[in-house]
């Protein structure tokens, strides 16, 4: 396998890449260049679809197919909206793309929108993120400097205005609805779907709405053609991604891999993680930002078959829900033999409880339920029946919610419940049992004090 | 005609319908509870999840079944999809779990609610909830508030249907109230303790399906099974004055809008009908409204629910679940 392969990454440690000057003197733009003088839209999008790119916010759903969706009616405007809003626990990866060469993803969003027909462009960013915002900001003045941005880019017929928003501050708003609600001004409540944004989506046009990574990496594909593309990674899960690897390892950080590496190789290897720190044993792995389901060790080893687990879409999700997870947004979370799975899954239960929007009741209530419950376990006054009062209250959840992040809060508990019962029943049996997490004690005197 | 089916029954429907409204069509059993859902306003549903269903079979193109439960009051009919409702144990389930979710921060003060009596949630529960609650936390609690000096906002019973934004946005002109905050603590808040003031603004009481905004006029006066409904109109110049007036004895303790089989409003009516005519003399009866006989006290759902579906048992001995006073056929009769 051609390993190490790096498309998004390759220039990202030269000095001054975040410059336009630097960025165009490493090949910056060139896409644009190709693309405006060389090719219609429709070759673009064609690349796209070629490429076999999946979405990389969560749900790698393809690319093309989405910009295919797009509606094209007569003498209405279409947008494209980069989701920048990156606040998946466990993911950071657009975060340091966009602080390290913020004009990748202005190259991106140039091209896309040209293929797109779009002339009205947005990056919406997590309130958070504002020293990103300002690095943006620059960046994309530069751009607007350098003719790449504006009327009549290149000499061609074409004009493109990009504009950045900062979000207040809500996981929410990043699920594409809420975040276009958000955009428009109003409260972020994901919509009610249908209509999908392709068909009705910022201030009721077509648009459409992709991760920062995704855009990121449309550049190459058009320069290189999607075959190109394609020939990295595997059939289903083509070319590179990015992951945001934390927990216990030795060396956190974004890596960029090429899809299909196989798991054991990037928890272990020195140009990876590098293992798990201090020697400790590999516990268990979230392995696609909070709202993916947690594999213990061997699950996440190897697939339910025996074979090795691969980064890639369809190895992790290998065994469907009962032994398998998703690649999800790439925030690959490892934890060691000293982590509580019960003190993790109330971390993620508090998270959700705090980001439920409010709208529908099974999530409005039920993630606050599902954290009161971890709560009292954590208290020292949980009873097992309390581990199926959950398993019960996930389950009436998920699937029965307006967008997604009802299945995303139910999915940590379902999993950690069906692989890690004996730790919760141990737990509850005998909550001194947490001291041999001796970490912990400091932090949660609560504990203490309960046993 | 396109056709859909469900619960095993074939029904004809207008193009653009949603299963909910395909099931309102024919009526009885089949039709999906609603708590959120509204005919008379634009947008609204597809927030309880009251109403979900199973979808079987999407389309005569498309006759895989949907991975998920959707809301029948926002997902379009189709020709030739199979639904199921009352039908499925699932949907039966998915929905007991709704109820509960609904009801664990609700505070179920029924004794002291104007609502009572003429509570979605008191119906709903009763049809489709379990008996007992797993729920053993301290549940939610916010300030009770004025809206304005006719309006009380009673938050703790509000189980965030949108129904009133959606109101004060679609009939009202400048709305002054919403949601303020998210997920459990999220509330409905009028913009800097703003006083909900125009012409229409009364009607968020009617369309509330739970005691949470009440007619201050109203308010404490009597239970609503002790005062007898009437039919009357009057002409005004601001709304249709087609009123229901809620009498007892001689004084009307009440008025509010005409209400149709689904609880919903039929005619929008103003403040001044609402609020200020409050005299027998100010009005043209027409008689007595024929009220849904649906709701917890009027159908005796005061019965513990085994006598309920003993049926026999009842008609043998009428007395057994004495309470309200109504005859315990009277929801079969209706
Ligand atoms: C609760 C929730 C939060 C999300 N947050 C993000 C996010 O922060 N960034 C992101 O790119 N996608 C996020 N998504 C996914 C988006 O809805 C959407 O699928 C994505 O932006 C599409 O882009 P892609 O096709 O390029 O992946 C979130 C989804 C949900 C349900
Ligand atoms: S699932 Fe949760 S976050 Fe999504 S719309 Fe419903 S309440 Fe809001
Ligand atoms: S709103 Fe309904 S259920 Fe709630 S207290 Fe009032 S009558 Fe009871
Ligand atoms: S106050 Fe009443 S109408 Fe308004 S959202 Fe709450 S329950 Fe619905
Ligand atoms: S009535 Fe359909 S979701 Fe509330």
């Amino acid at each position: 396998m051609k390993e190490g392969k790096k498309i998004l990454f390759e220039h990202i440690d030269v000095p001054g890449i975040e410059g336009i000057a630097t960025y165009r003197s490493c090949g910056g733009y060139q896409s644009v260049d190709k693309a405006l003088t060389s090719m219609t839209a429709t070759e673009v999008v064609h690349d796209v679809i070629t490429s076999g790119l999946r979405g990389r916010g969560g749900a790698g759903f393809q690319t093309g197919t989405k910009w295919n969706f797009l509606a094209k009616p007569e003498g209405v405007p279409r947008y494209l909206v980069c989701n920048a809003d990156e606040s998946e626990p466990g993911t950071f990866k657009d975060r340091y793309l966009m602080e390290k060469i913020p004009h990748l993803l202005i190259e991106g969003m140039i091209v896309s929108s040209y293929a797109l027909g779009v002339n009205k462009a947005y990056i919406y960013i997590r309130g958070e993120y504002f020293y990103l915002y300002k690095i943006l900001e620059q960046a994309i003045e530069e751009a607007y400097k350098a003719g790449w941005l504006g009327q009549n880019i290149l000499n061609s017929q074409y004009n493109l205005d990009l504009y950045m928003h900062i979000g207040a501050g809500a996981y929410i708003c990043g699920e594409e609805t809420a975040l276009l609600e958000s955009l428009e001004g109003k409260r972020g409540n994901p919509r009610i779907k249908p209509p999908f944004p392709a068909v009705a989506g910022l201030y009721g046009c077509p648009t459409v709405v992709n991760n920062v990574e995704t855009i990121a990496a449309v550049p190459y594909i058009v320069q290189h053609g999607g075959e190109h593309y394609a020939s990295f990674g595997t059939e289903k899960s083509t070319g590179t991604k990015l992951i945001s690897a934390s927990g216990h390892i030795n060396k956190p950080g974004v890596y960029e891999i090429e899809l299909g590496l196989p798991v054991e190789e990037f928890i272990y290897s020195d140009s990876y993680c590098g293992g798990i720190r201090n020697g400790n044993e590999l516990k268990a792995v979230v392995a696609g930002g909070s709202s993916v389901p947690i594999l213990p060790k061997h699950l996440i080893l190897q697939t339910p078959d025996g074979q090795p687990r691969l980064m890639s879409y369809e190895s992790l999700s290998e065994g469907g829900f009962a032994a398998g997870t998703m690649l999800g947004s790439g925030g690959f979370i490892v934890m060691d033999e000293t982590t509580s799975i019960v003190m993790n899954l109330h971390t993620f239960a508090r998270f959700y409880h705090h980001e439920s929007c409010g709208q529908c009741s099974p999530c409005r209530e039920g993630t606050g339920w599902m954290e009161k419950i971890l709560h009292k376990i954590l208290d020292g006054h949980g009873t097992l029946s309390d581990i199926d009062l959950l398993w019960d209250i996930q389950s009436k959840i998920e699937g029965k919610t307006i967008c997604a992040l009802g299945d995303a809060a139910a999915w940590p508990v379902a999993s950690a419940i069906r692989h890690f019962r004996p730790e919760f029943e141990a737990y509850i049996k005998d909550p001194s049992a947490i001291k041999k997490f001796s970490h912990y004690n400091e932090k949660y005197k609560i504990a203490e004090t309960a046993i | 005609m396109p056709e859909i089916t469900i619960d095993g029954q074939k029904i004809e429907f207008n193009q653009g319908m949603t299963i909910l409204e395909a099931a309102r069509s024919r009526g009885g059993d089949l039709v999906p509870p609603t708590m959120c859902y509204y005919s008379k306003l634009k947008d609204t549903g597809g927030y309880c999840r009251t109403c979900i269903v199973k979808v079987e079979a999407e389309s005569v193109k498309n006759p895989r079944a949907l991975p998920k439960p959707v809301a029948s009051c926002r997902t379009l009919a189709q020709d030739g999809m199979v639904v199921k409702n009352q039908t499925s144990p699932e949907v039966l389930e998915a929905r007991a779990g709704v109820v509960e979710f609904l009801l664990i921060n609700h505070p179920l003060d029924c004794p002291v609610c104007d609502q009572a009596g003429e509570c979605s949630l008191q119906d709903l529960g009763y049809e489709h909830g379990k008996m007992d609650t797993r729920y053993e936390f301290k549940r939610r609690e916010f300030e009770q508030r004025d809206i304005g000096d006719k309006i009380k906002l009673h938050m703790n019973r509000c189980i965030l249907c949108y129904r009133c934004v959606k109101t004060a946005e679609q009939i009202t002109d400048g709305r002054v109230h919403g949601v303020c905050s998210r997920g459990d603590v999220a509330e409905i808040s009028t913009y800097i303790e703003q006083a909900i003031d125009n012409d229409f603004s009364g009607n968020v009481i009617d369309v509330c399906p739970v005691g949470a905004l009440t007619d201050k006029t109203f308010r404490f006066k009597n239970r609503v099974w002790f005062t007898k409904p009437v039919d009357a109109h009057r002409d005004c110049q601001k709304c249709c004055g087609k009123v229901r007036l809620w009498y007892k004895g001689e004084d009307i303790l009440r008025v509010t809008a005409r209400k149709d089989l689904y609880g919903e409003v039929e005619n929008w009516i103003c403040n001044e009908c609402r609020f200020e005519k409050k005299k027998t003399a100010e009005w043209v009866i027409e008689g007595p409204s024929k009220v849904d006989r649906h709701s917890v006290v009027s159908a005796n759902h005061y019965l513990a629910p085994e006598m309920k579906n003993d049926l026999s048992k009842l008609i043998l001995n009428p007395d057994a679940g004495n309470n309200a006073g109504s005859s315990p056929l009277s929801k079969e009769q209706e």
